[in-house]
């Protein structure tokens, strides 16, 4: 646990986990704790944003502040306290 | 063909030299509304069109299908009037009202898909349209000439008249742009910066059953990216703005979005240069009241658009 504060932006294909609201407050110190703190709060959601090797899932994109966390480190990327994450599913454009 | 038609291509790249956030980082921006149908799509859609032509899968009378937010359905509608192609575009139902009539005023046959699927709706119905229907489906973003019209164009044409940069940011749709011009490049300047700029419109897309039905086009390789910055829908509407008060240029919202995050990876760099690719004009985004209106008010209008 950490208290790092974090406003969690949540997609709507994904707020049916979180009682439909679009935006959780949630905690953690990297992606990865927040990830965590996530799927103890809201059973299943954990799973839809990590694929089976703990690594982030392919057609997920996550956002600490506005800098995708895959160019940053990864789960491993450092979340500052009252930072805003996005969680975006992959779609097309075009 | 060729002699007789307007080309894609050979557009203005010209500095922005107020909006910098750092005088020792020059961003340049590459003006792609000097296209024929006024977009940068007019470049993929005549590499697609022509490499479908040398291959024999074209021929007139053919039918084109193509799934598309309405840039490269009215680069190919052009082409199709043309060259004597028919056109059927499946398009998200939320795609603007401009976009919609351009479309129809070049005789395209559209196809709506629900707007809560997003452009993946748009994929997967043209896709089994297309199976066995004898139509051509050239693919966006699937195409190799998507990304190598980037190449041999707009990447090959800012080395001409710039020379090697230190980034490239552009918005990502298919991925086309960054991965081609973001090739030649990087040919130029082993270290230039790849940075995408994404619009939130995930966020939206409420049809999808389960993040498995996301999206990666294959022309897109994520490993090519050094960097991805989402960026606000009223990011993008102010810095459009800013675009027209400070360097007078009627740009459209995702040029808006490309030069906000431009400006963000400047805000990283002590010296440089940046260059960054605007789509197209303002024309198609008039009805969202962009220039005029409450910015919250047009944030609500394009939050219920697709104007990527």
């Amino acid at each position: 646990m950490s208290d790092v504060t974090v406003q969690v932006r949540i997609p709507t294909v994904l707020r049916p986990l979180v009682g439909g609201v679009s935006v959780v407050e949630s905690s953690g110190a990297t992606v990865g704790a927040l990830f965590e703190q996530l799927e103890r709060a809201h059973p299943g959601l954990g799973a839809r944003l990590l694929g089976g090797d703990g690594r982030l899932h392919p057609f997920v994109n996550v956002f600490v502040g506005d800098e995708d966390v895959r160019y940053l480190q990864g789960v491993d990327t450092p979340i500052p306290d009252g930072a805003e994450v996005s969680i975006l599913p992959a779609v097309a454009g075009g | 063909m060729a002699g007789r038609e307007e080309r894609a291509g050979g557009t203005p790249l010209i500095r922005l030299e107020r909006i910098s956030p750092r005088s020792e980082v020059a961003i340049f921006a590459k003006l792609e509304w000097y296209n024929p149908t006024g977009s940068v799509k007019d470049r993929v859609a005549e590499f697609m069109v022509e490499e479908a032509e040398r291959q024999g899968r074209l021929r007139p009378g053919s039918r084109l299908i193509e799934p598309t937010s309405g840039n490269t359905g009215i680069a190919l509608a052009r082409l199709a009037r043309l060259r004597g192609y028919r056109l059927t575009a499946v398009v998200p139902a939320n795609i603007s009202v401009e976009r919609r009539r351009l479309l129809a005023g070049y005789g395209v046959e559209i196809v709506e898909t629900p707007a809560e699927l997003g452009s993946n709706g748009a994929i997967d119905r043209a896709s089994s349209l297309a199976a066995g229907s004898g139509d051509v489906m050239l693919f966006q973003y699937g195409n190799e000439a998507n990304p190598l019209a980037h190449y041999c164009g707009t990447g090959t044409e800012i080395l001409q008249q710039l020379g090697p940069v230190d980034a490239l940011v552009a918005g990502l749709g298919t991925g086309g742009t960054l991965m081609g011009a973001g090739r030649a490049l990087r040919e130029a300047n082993p270290d230039t910066a790849v940075v995408a700029a994404e619009p939130p419109i995930g966020e939206l897309v409420s049809g999808l059953r389960s993040i498995e039905d996301g999206y990666l086009p294959p022309v897109f390789d994520p490993a090519a990216l050094d960097g991805r910055i989402l960026v606000r829908t009223e990011q993008a509407v102010a810095m459009t703005r800013r675009l027209m008060n400070e360097e007078g240029l009627f740009a459209g919202i995702s040029s808006g979005a490309a030069v906000h995050a431009a400006l963000r990876w400047a805000e990283r760099m002590e010296r440089g240069t940046i260059v960054t690719v605007l789509p197209d004009a303002g024309w198609k985004y008039l009805s969202s009241g962009a220039w005029t209106d409450p910015i919250d008010q047009v944030v609500a209008r394009l939050s219920a658009q697709l104007y990527f």
